[in-house]
């Protein structure tokens, strides 16, 4: 076992884990943060996406131990219990923006990142090029194409 | 996975001396891809050494005529990079093309040199640039770097510390991406600079990223995509598998060959 801390969702947190843990297994079963989904366990549909300091990472590919003194962001810090939604939650769920729902904490922290860095005015093929690590085994891309933009420009009013 | 110890050294000597004591140790990079094959245990090391807290190891800058890049500098951050837009657009665009943009933000170009997967991206540009791969212990010639699939020059506590790249007045890559996993079925990385003319080519050959000396013959005439017309390689020695048959692959090679010397003379 070895120690880890980091800030988790603006909390600091600490641990004491097997060197094999990874980042989502220390945040849905230490932290019990469950929002953060485990879809195919081998990088590609992004269930499990999270910001570390700020960037997009699939959390099932990095182990918790590599995060020493990182800062993460996960779905549940996007907005306070009881609080407003984020404004790209709001669009998600304004625009039907999901079937399931599994895919949706990754695809909302995803849409994020897009938003970082390619700014507010999304078009659709941008959008669609950039979700290329996010499956939505529903299907259901239309929906969430049109939830990222309008969340995207709901951001920059808010 | 396998149970394994994990050290987080923050310098290059420090990582070296892990390497040392646990000659069963591996380096992790950005983990994309020694993670995965950890979690299949196709790799089982004792310890992994993490290289991200090891300073001085990561950014892009030019440095005389080369552009240079630390080996811990993810893909993203070369893809963005203005300094190697500017010097080599065709190199830039290299780790663009590379898995998603989850992956770019991990993924590095040490990493993957290291790793000389069969179907990775930077071995060829690499090899299509004769680039010079510096190690704590000695500086490597693309050429005599890449000994076959997953295997390279590397010794063992050997550590990748840069890439420098001589800038090539004209380069570019052209892949053709497995529309899954977003590797190159074929990816050809073309490159002019004075009389040095190199075709390399990676995802197609069955022992890893290739040069094609008698594509470079044929553009010494002239650097156009013309001169290649006509031209393919042998079947004999490319991949086959589910995806595309040897046939198929050796004549993408002629195909992403031609793409790569327009997009390089546009």
């Amino acid at each position: 076992m070895a120690a880890v801390s980091m800030t988790v969702n603006g909390k600091a947190v600490t641990g004491n884990v097997d060197p094999r843990t990874l980042l989502v297994q220390f945040l849905r079963e230490n932290l019990r943060l469950t929002g953060t989904h485990v879809g195919c366990d081998t990088s590609q549909c992004g269930a499990c996406v999270v910001h570390i300091n700020g960037v997009a990472v699939k959390s099932c590919t990095i182990l918790a131990l590599q995060l020493e003194g990182a800062n993460v962001l996960t779905i549940e810090g996007l907005a306070a219990p009881g609080a407003p939604l984020h404004p790209m939650q709001e669009a998600f769920r304004e625009n039907h923006g999901l079937q399931c729902g599994f895919c949706t904490p990754g695809m909302i922290m995803s849409s994020l990142d897009i938003v970082r860095r390619k700014g507010n005015n999304l078009d659709e093929h941008t959008i669609r090029e950039e979700l290329d690590g996010n499956i939505c085994r529903c299907t259901g891309y239309h929906n969430i194409v049109k939830a990222v933009a309008a969340g995207a420009k709901a951001m920059a009013k808010s | 996975m396998y149970a394994f110890t994990f050290h987080q050294p923050t310098t290059v000597r420090q990582a070296a001396n892990l390497l040392a004591k646990n000659p069963e140790a591996k380096l992790l990079a950005g983990g994309h891809s020694l993670i995965p094959v950890m979690k299949q245990r196709l790799a089982s090391p004792s310890a992994i050494v993490d290289l991200s807290k090891v300073e001085g190891i990561s950014g892009v800058e030019m440095k005389g005529r080369s552009l240079v890049i630390g080996a811990m500098t993810r893909h993203a951050d070369v893809a963005n990079s203005v300094v190697a837009k500017e010097a080599m657009p065709g190199l830039a665009a290299v780790p663009g093309s590379i898995g998603d943009p989850q992956v770019r933000n991990m993924g590095t170009i040490g990493g993957s040199v290291a790793n000389n997967d069969p179907n990775a991206d930077y071995p060829a540009a690499c090899l299509g640039l004769g680039a010079t791969i510096v190690t704590n212990k000695r500086k490597i010639a693309a050429d005599d770097f890449f000994t076959g699939m997953f295997s390279t020059a590397l010794e063992d506590g050997e550590i990748i510390v840069k890439i420098q790249f001589p800038v090539a007045k004209k380069a570019a890559y052209e892949k053709f991406k497995h529309p899954a996993s977003g590797f190159a079925l074929v990816g050809v990385f073309v490159s002019k600079r004075a009389s040095d003319i190199r075709v390399a080519v990676t995802g197609a050959g069955s022992n890893g990223v290739f040069r094609v000396k008698s594509f470079e013959e044929a553009l010494k005439k002239r650097f156009a995509a013309k001169s290649l017309e006509g031209m393919s390689i042998p079947a004999t020695g490319m991949n086959s598998d589910i995806h595309a048959s040897a046939e198929y692959r050796a004549h993408l090679v002629g195909v992403m060959a031609r793409r790569a010397v327009a997009k390089a003379t546009a």
